[in-house]
């Protein structure tokens, strides 16, 4: 680890100044993957400006009929809550299939959607990684590459934003807010947070340098039953091959419509407008739902050891989907 | 002078006498030690490549950095002995040179160590050390260098490399029912929760180091050794260990820059490995491939068993793990061939990781006995008693006691095994197919050499004395329960101290010797005190010191094979779209000998059986071929079962006692428990799906592609 400053910010602008003046400058606030990857040296901030005590820790009850997240609720608490179970079970599970207790304990709704990725050589400092030292390589292509992306991947970099939460806040059709450096605020949705790692590894998501995301905004539940299923290699604190979150909207066995989103194959939340469209376009449930994953591979790609993960993704996408119809497959 | 008696405390489910103390951190362990003086702290660089020379290191920057006391590189370490050849009769005692040379001979060697006055500062100063190789190509890969396999001169412990019972091909070729099968099991390490740390400190020249070590005695002859000191000149201490589970039987990097450190600085120097150090630095389960092939007659009786190993070893130090040994004993095959081959990589050795040699080697041989009695449509737990033997088919010699059948059919009665799904995808529970698995356990019973010295106060309060070490397993418990019962006083009246080398010597924990070894020491100075006491009515204090031989010097090892036995029963369900297989339940049934603490012991089986679960399933260290280094070297991709994949693990000992083992008729527990256990679960996993996987560990890509 790299010696630091360190600061605690007194508002969100004051923390976005600070961490903009700065380019060696870092937001801390749970800390569960930054100080990780310092230890390890991948990340070096010289300076850490605090954010987890601004008073952004609140979820309240929008006017849309929404709600509003502040980014430092921490995990627990936004899976714990009730208007959040209640309407939105899809991200209260997705939350606890995340991580372990401690960590959701620790872990802020901002810095969960900024987690970096898992991937092994990215975390190793003595392997090349594009997004780590940009132009070093991927060791990760012709490498161990398990859990690694089967879609959006670029000969660049193939590694997979690791959240749960990111995935079902992605099918809930989220807005990320933000202020930047020199006070300006804007809305993000979920679907434009993160960037393709063709155009760069190294820098993850649209955000600025000392950009600050403040809240994550819910728009009003759509119809349907929510479904979030992980798959992984061990029954908890494993990070997804492949999570669904899926939202059907179905009525006496006819499937209406719905939401679909993909975590643990590619450097974002994957969501397809084809394979929602193809929701309730056949008159047969299951006949849509293989459609639908269909669509929602289509163009994937594996590297080797992770090609599993494109059968074992339509597998998993047709019996959620399934199974948020209330539909026995 | 008259002791009370009280209850017999030997058996008795005694809670731990140090819990309390290890769950309010009472309880120092190696990192946690407070010495007098504030000590300095040092960090390990390790090489970042696999093989090679060090061409160029610059320390400058780290030797500039605050608070940075030491850089120390092979240009400025002490001097000390060569390593050797790889092959060394007592391994554990022999000199273990760091920063000898400029040579790198696998990844993660240590190539430089840092000593500042924060922890902070030597990570810090560690990180701008940089090194410069001289890369040459390493071997790596188990299965593209097969063909440089050879043959040790023995396995570990001195076992045969090959035996060969009968004639094996001509049993093979005649059939009438066969098994040929091929398994893959994949490099494991220990991952002991406590990492290998040390503190040393020197007054003049005698060292002291607190470590985490399983065997006191090895620590201190390698660690003089290495420095080339008396071994009057160097203690030992080790009274509470993280777990060691083999990774701990051998002095490490920490413990000898740690005493390098505290000697140059004039000041405790301490040292820990971090998580992803104990990757490359401690020893691992080797990779190996295992061929076994079964004959039998159509009802079920085997004529014909063999069992051929290949598996990595290392050009620096030979480690062959005695993979297929178990298989010389456990069946009462007519013949019997087993043959171990190691093939050298450009990685660190293979070292005893718990049942070393029989975990992998059960997960093979009972997976392909399940195979055999599929094929014959026979029950599994029939198949297995059918083929019992009361005379050990190697040695010839009839078992010290062997209750397998008794295991088998007490733990199919409890788990309800009539109950089972006869046959591949029977039974289901909404998405998920159901499957049963049996397997059998095996694990040699061992006998060390041990002394231990029991001392009773005028005020009746006793102290036992060794340097045996408590590695989570008991032995602080275990020894009190035995020197409370013999001389018949409280279980609270007696104070255990251990894993210091100051005390008479044990030969440690490992192999699962411990408890019967140290034990029998103690309860023979216990007789020796009492003998003592019961002689004269003065009050003043008594104290004699007691022992054990060691197998190799007793008869009751030479005229019986000594084994502990058990079966294991798996209850999985796979879910059929993701191939995702979760354990529902497990049972053992253990035949161990005279158990000294019913809990203690329990706890111990199920420890083994979720690590068999884990094997099965889950743990894989993965080298990346290109680099020489675990890819997946942390705890996060490393996976180990978490509780979530471990429910209703329920373990049971039969009734037994083996007189023929020690005088206290008690048999090792400690090992048992994860022998055979993975297999169960490969075996429920084809009761559920019909997929026989035979690489293991057993994850969902696998089951899906079957």
């Amino acid at each position: 680890m790299t010696p630091f400053t360190y600061e605690r910010a007194i508002d969100a602008a004051a923390a976005a100044r600070a961490v903009a003046e700065r380019p060696d400058a870092a937001f801390i606030a749970g800390g569960t993957n930054l100080v990780d990857l310092m230890k390890l040296g991948v990340a070096r901030p010289k300076h850490l400006v605090d954010v987890s005590r601004l008073k952004l820790d609140t979820i309240a009850e929008s006017e849309d009929g929404g709600l509003f997240i502040g980014a430092q609720v921490k995990n627990s608490a936004l899976a714990a809550d009730a208007r959040v179970r209640g309407a939105y079970p899809l991200l209260s599970r997705a939350l606890l299939a995340g991580a372990s207790g401690q960590l959701r304990n620790a872990a802020s709704t901002g810095g969960n959607l900024l987690q970096r990725t898992r991937c092994p050589y990215f975390t190793n400092t003595a392997t090349p990684c594009n997004k780590r030292s940009p132009g070093s390589g991927c060791s990760a292509l012709g490498g161990f590459n398990r859990i690694h992306a089967v879609l959006g991947a670029s000969d660049a970099c193939i590694a997979t934003h690791p959240s749960d939460m990111a995935v079902a806040m992605t099918a809930l059709d989220a807005q990320v807010r933000t202020v930047t450096g020199d006070g300006a605020t804007r809305e993000i949705p979920m679907s434009g947070l993160y960037r393709d790692p063709a155009q760069g590894p190294e820098a993850e998501t649209v955000l600025t340098h000392g950009e600050l995301i403040t809240a994550v905004r819910l728009p009003p539940p759509p119809p349907g039953r929510q479904v979030y299923r992980k798959v992984r290699d061990r029954a908890s604190y494993a990070f997804a091959l492949v999570s669904v979150a899926a939202v059907v909207d179905a009525r006496d066995g006819q499937v209406l419509g719905g939401r679909l989103a993909l975590g643990g194959v590619a450097h974002k939340p994957w969501r397809v407008s084809e394979a929602e469209q193809t929701l309730g376009a056949e008159s047969r449930p299951e006949a849509s739902f293989a459609a639908a994953a269909d669509a929602a591979l289509k163009g994937a790609h594996g590297y080797g050891a992770n090609d599993f993960k494109i059968d074992l993704a339509k597998r998993t996408i047709r019996r959620t989907l399934a199974d948020a119809a209330g539909v026995s497959s | 002078m008259a002791l009370d008696i009280s209850a017999n405390p030997i058996g008795q489910p005694v809670d731990r006498i140090d819990g309390r103390l290890k769950v309010t951190g009472g309880a120092p362990y190696a990192y946690e030690h407070r010495l007098e003086r504030a000590p300095a702290y040092g960090v390990i660089v390790p090489a970042t490549i696999a093989k090679g020379r060090v061409r160029a290191i610059d320390a400058a920057g780290a030797e500039a950095a605050p608070g940075v006391l030491l850089v120390m590189t092979h240009r400025n370490a002490p001097k000390q002995p060569a390593f050797g050849p790889p092959r060394a009769s007592a391994r554990f005692a022999r000199a273990r040179p760091y920063l000898g040379d400029d040579r790198v001979r696998h990844w993660g060697e240590p190539v430089a160590f840092v000593v500042a006055e924060t922890f902070e500062a030597a990570r810090a100063a560690a990180a701008l050390v940089t090194v410069e190789y001289e890369a040459e190509t390493p071997a790596l890969g188990l299965e593209r260098h097969l063909k440089a396999a050879y043959a040790p001169e023995t396995i570990n412990v001195g076992m045969k490399t090959d035996t060969s019972e009968g004639d094996f091909e001509a049993a093979f070729a005649a059939g009438p029912v066969t098994v040929d099968a091929t398994y893959h099991v994949a490099q494991q390490h220990h991952m002991a929760l406590e990492p290998h740390a040390a503190i040393a400190s020197w007054d003049g020249d005698e060292v002291t180091v607190r470590t985490s070590a399983q065997n006191v005695a090895n620590t201190r002859k390698a660690l003089a050794a290495t420095l080339e000191i008396p071994l009057e000149k160097v203690r030992i201490m080790s009274p509470y260990v993280g777990g060691g589970f083999g990774g701990k039987l051998g002095m490490r990097a920490e413990v000898v820059l740690a005493a390098f450190g505290a000697r140059a600085l004039k000041r405790p120097v301490k040292v820990a490995q971090t998580r992803q150090q104990v990757f490359s630095n401690v020893g691992h389960r080797p990779e190996a491939i295992q061929k076994v092939r079964l004959s039998a007659t159509r009802d079920g009786r085997l004529t014909g068993v063999s069992h051929e190993v290949w598996m990595q070893s290392s050009p620096i130090e030979e480690f062959a793990e005695q993979t297929a040994s178990s298989t010389r004993a456990l069946y009462g095959a007519p013949s019997i061939l087993t043959r171990h081959r190691l093939v050298n990589l450009d990685m660190q050795g293979g070292e005893p990781v718990r049942a070393p040699g029989e975990a992998p080697g059960l997960l093979a041989l009972e997976s392909a006995v399940d195979e055999l009695a599929h094929k014959l449509g026979l029950d599994p737990v029939e198949m297995r008693i059918l083929n019992d033997t009361q005379i050990d088919p190697e040695k010839k010699v009839p078992f010290s006691s062997r209750k397998l059948v008794e295991c088998l059919r007490e733990g199919a009665a409890r788990f309800g095994w009539s109950d089972r799904p006869k046959a591949p995808r029977e039974r289901r529970d909404g998405p998920t197919l159901i499957g049963y698995g049996v397997a059998a356990a095996i694990r040699p019973n061992y006998l060390g050499p041990c002394a231990a010295t029991v001392r009773v106060a005028e005020d009746r309060t006793v102290r036992v004395r060794t340097d045996m070490t408590d590695i989570g397993t008991g032995t602080y418990t275990i020894l009190a329960q035995v020197a409370a019962e013999e001389l018949g006083v409280p279980l609270k009246a007696v104070t255990v101290e251990l894993g210091d080398s100051r005390f008479p010597v044990s030969p440690g924990s490992g192999g699962s010797w411990g408890a019967a070894s140290s034990a029998s020491a103690v309860l023979d100075a216990a007789r020796k005190v009492k003998a003592e006491m019961a002689r004269t009515d003065e009050a003043r204090v008594f104290e004699a010191t007691g022992s054990v031989k060691g197998m190799r010097e007793t008869q009751s090892y030479k005229d019986f094979s000594q084994y502990c036995f058990g079966a294991h029963f798996a209850e999985v369900a796979v879910d059929e779209d993701t191939g995702e297989i979760r354990l529902r339940r497990m049972l053992g049934a253990f035949a161990a000998g005279r158990i000294l603490n019913a809990k203690t012991a329990r706890s111990q089986m199920i420890g083994g059986m979720i690590w068999g679960v884990s094997s099965a399933l889950f743990e894989e260290a993965v080298v990346d071929p290109r680099f020489g280094h675990v890819v997946n070297g942390d705890l996060g991709e490393y996976h180990v079962a978490a509780h979530a994949d471990v429910p209703n693990v329920d373990a049971f000992f039969v009734d037994e006692h083996d007189d023929k083992a020690n005088p206290l008729g008690a048999k090792g527990v400690g090992e048992l428990g994860i022998c055979g256990a993975g297999a169960a679960v490969a075996n429920a996993v084809f009761n559920a799906t019909g997929v026989r996987v035979r690489e293991f560990p057993i994850t969902l890509d696998k089951v899906l592609i079957g």
